[in-house]
């Protein structure tokens, strides 16, 4: 074991009888499905990008699947979402259809965002995803203001309900200034909000040892801002909703902000034109023989016996198939009309409002229908 | 999911990311309330009246910035809002620009109306990602899933003798960025009335206001109207040269004008109160009389908001002009302290007038 990899899963061990232990089986093998489905997602996504039908930059989740599905269990489908560029995962869990996230990549007109997005903004508004952001740090005020709106909605609108949102976050967006507005504004304001570090100990290709202090003790951050931390190892989605259950229930309930320092690992590099050279390939592998994907298999097949190999098998099969008809969809899929250019630009298109051209609507988005 | 089949267009005039709409009903210029009267107030107060009319309309509506509430505005504009809304829609920020700039189109996404009080555009530079990165893009990147319905405003240009970082006249620096709107008035009348246009509509705006002009007078009317953008104003008829303004600089060019009558020069006087979009059909209009154009901005001239228009002014009306196009900005140099030469870096009427000399001669 490397040093990384020691301090990544020294974090708190899952709960005896915790939450996810009363859980049904049906769920917990749905859990299994969104993670394979990502990560056979992902697979393919890079495969597409090597032969250059995906453009752009593009942030594979591999390794790192447990996190967005075990936290967006432990929340209401209504709970608002926002992301950093790592997003594909996020999406899918969140119920976005592979085609629509496929196409998207492959730049077409049925992509999620039209075509005009591209791999780093996945956004869902059915599923109440408010994208994924390409600014490292930027989506933090974001994940703020969605809190803020939700109260605003249930305290003064009084026509919403008591909501969570989840702001997702690479170790390296801790660094950044808007990272410690927003939580010194969700903390003063009381905001049901929860950042939640996606730390894979590498901000791009520099370890967390040489981009932040204070490296190993990240919810010092959080105490600065007396906000309630959590850390905790993301590598087992069980151990994950066991402790992110009762603090996202918390939030919710008494209105207020939380840290969580989710100890993860990213299998591919930073983005896809990565060479890898700041990282060993035995750390690489040292995390493969802990996979999030076959701890919960076996955990489901060995502990649960509710998963039997053929089943398993047979649910990796039809993922397959999903995931191959979502890359046919998005070859398919036409490429946005030139008109669109123009579209999407102003809610509100006026005269004069451009030198060049005059704004318009153009095409509804395809998962508004 | 599956189907390959193109989406149908969007057939209603505004965006349905935003919700459901209602755009106020605009009236032509000569059928707004008029302007002469006796309710006299300060610009300040016609900014207060129109946030907390649209506040009283919309519960969604809430204003937020640094010294708004406890403090009644730091140029007391806010005055009395604390009291009328309550703390939970008037909300005192931190000195943290960035992060609730950011926080704020958060909320706007998800479908409040926030107004945005920058103490001064001077300090919105620090906010620079959230509100030119995101704000503007945000109904573009999500491929129409999600418009930003949000209100900057706060001081622009030059205070007092306030130095280089205290006094940016940021038009000319975030005009470029396609996806926002930018409104500039120059009296209380337009203030208000563009305002409440600006929180009606569904489109990230930003609104110019400046420090120097918060204590100016005139008649408001009791009644409600709105001022559509787009639209400049008539300020003075003539017939030697269309002289083009925005915002402070527009009181500048009355001053200039008078005493170009004095002579016997009578300009045609745009006040042009939207930036973004830019009524240059107007301009058009004007030019095809006057043959003549002075362009007059508070922002530095290279690549500002006078070139913009200059190069539009030859795109449609190359044909029309007897004289090259002159433009009138600050001085190309940070903002000095010196009080003398803070006079002369700004458009101020003597230059004005010069420039108009020049360009008829």
């Amino acid at each position: 074991m490397t040093a990384q990899q020691t301090k990544n899963t020294s974090a708190v061990k899952p709960k005896a009888n915790g939450p996810s232990s009363k859980l049904p089986d049906d769920t917990l093998k749905k859990w299994l499905h969104d993670m394979q489905l990502i990560r056979e997602f992902e697979s393919r996504t890079m495969q597409a990008y090597q032969q250059a039908k995906i453009g752009g930059f593009c942030h594979i989740y591999s390794g790192q699947e447990a996190c967005a599905v075990g936290t967006l269990a432990c929340v209401e489908h209504d709970d608002p979402v926002v992301l950093a560029y790592r997003d594909h995962g996020h999406a899918l869990a969140r119920g976005m259809h592979p085609n629509a996230c496929m196409a998207e990549m492959f730049g077409k007109v049925l992509g999620c965002a039209k075509g005009k997005g591209g791999s780093m903004h996945m956004f869902d508004k059915p599923n109440h995803l408010f994208g994924g952001h390409g600014i490292v740090g930027a989506q933090t005020p974001l994940g703020s203001g969605l809190a803020f709106a939700a109260r605003y909605e249930w305290e003064v609108l009084g026509t919403g309900k008591k909501k969570v949102a989840l702001c997702y976050l690479g170790d390296g967006a801790i660094d950044q200034g808007a990272f410690h507005e927003a939580l010194n504004l969700a903390a003063l304001y009381s905001l049901p909000v929860i950042y939640i570090i996606e730390n894979n100990g590498y901000s791009m290709g520099t370890s967390i040892e040489r981009h932040t202090a204070n490296p190993h003790n990240l919810v010092s951050r959080a105490l600065g801002y007396d906000m309630k931390s959590l850390e905790v190892d993301g590598l087992s989605i069980l151990n994950l909703y066991d402790h992110f259950k009762p603090l996202a229930d918390e939030c919710r309930e008494m209105q207020r902000p939380a840290f969580v320092d989710l100890k993860t690992y990213r299998y591919q590099g930073h983005s896809m034109s990565d060479p890898q050279k700041y990282r060993t390939k035995d750390e690489v592998e040292g995390f493969k023989e802990q996979d999030s994907i076959a701890h919960l298999a076996n955990h489901l097949m060995n502990e649960r016996s509710c998963l039997s190999e053929d089943e398993w098998k047979a649910m990796q099969d039809e993922i397959k198939k999903v995931v191959r008809d979502a890359v046919k969809f998005a070859e398919k899929a036409p490429d946005p009309d030139p008109s669109e250019l123009y579209t999407d630009v102003y809610a509100n298109p006026e005269p004069n409002l451009s030198p060049t051209a005059e704004y318009r609507h153009g095409a509804r988005n395809p998962l508004l229908d | 999911m599956s189907t390959l089949e193109l989406p149908p267009t969007i057939d209603t005039k505004i965006h349905p990311a935003v919700g459901a709409w209602e755009l106020p009903e605009f009236v032509s210029e000569d059928q707004l309330p008029s302007r002469e009267g006796d309710r006299i107030i300060q610009f300040r107060e016609a900014l207060r009246e129109a946030m907390s009319e649209e506040m009283r309309r919309d519960k969604r509506v809430f204003l937020i910035g640094e010294e708004v509430a406890e403090y009644n505005g730091a140029y007391k504009i806010s005055q009395g809002m604390l009291d009328e809304f309550g703390p939970k829609r008037i909300i005192d920020s931190p000195i943290s620009e960035n992060g609730f700039a950011g926080t704020c189109i958060g909320a706007a996404m998800a479908g409040l109306r926030p107004i945005v009080e920058f103490m001064s555009w001077s300090f919105s530079l620090v906010a620079a990602d959230p509100i030119l990165n995101n704000a503007p893009k945000m109904l573009y990147m999500s491929g129409g899933q999600w418009g930003c319905p949000i209100v900057f405003r706060g001081n622009d240009g030059a205070g007092g003798q306030l130095g280089s970082t205290h006094s940016w006249c940021v038009e000319g620096l975030y005009a470029n960025v396609p996806g926002m709107k930018m409104v500039i008035p120059s009296n209380p009348y337009d203030a208000k009335g563009l305002l409440k246009t600006a929180i009606r509509d569904p489109d990230p705006t930003f609104f110019l206001e400046s420090e120097r002009m918060l204590g100016d007078k005139a008649h408001v009317p009791e009644e409600e109207y709105y001022i559509p953008f787009g639209r400049a104003r008539k300020v003075r008829e003539g017939d030697a040269c269309t002289l083009v303004s925005f915002g402070r600089p527009v009181n500048f060019c009355i001053e200039a004008a008078e005493a170009l009558a004095a002579d016997g020069i009578e300009v045609d006087l745009l006040d042009m109160r939207t930036i973004r979009p830019l009524d240059i059909d107007s301009i058009v209009e004007s030019l095809k009389r006057t043959n003549r154009a002075v362009v007059v901005d508070q922002s530095w001239p290279f690549a500002g908001i006078s070139s913009e228009v200059i190069t539009q002014i030859t795109e449609h009306a190359f044909d029309w002009l007897d004289a090259p196009p002159v433009r009138v900005n600050t001085r190309d140099v940070p903002t000095p302290y010196a009080k003398p030469l803070e006079y002369d870096y700004l458009p101020n009427p003597e230059r004005i007038a010069e420039a108009v000399r020049r360009v008829i001669a």
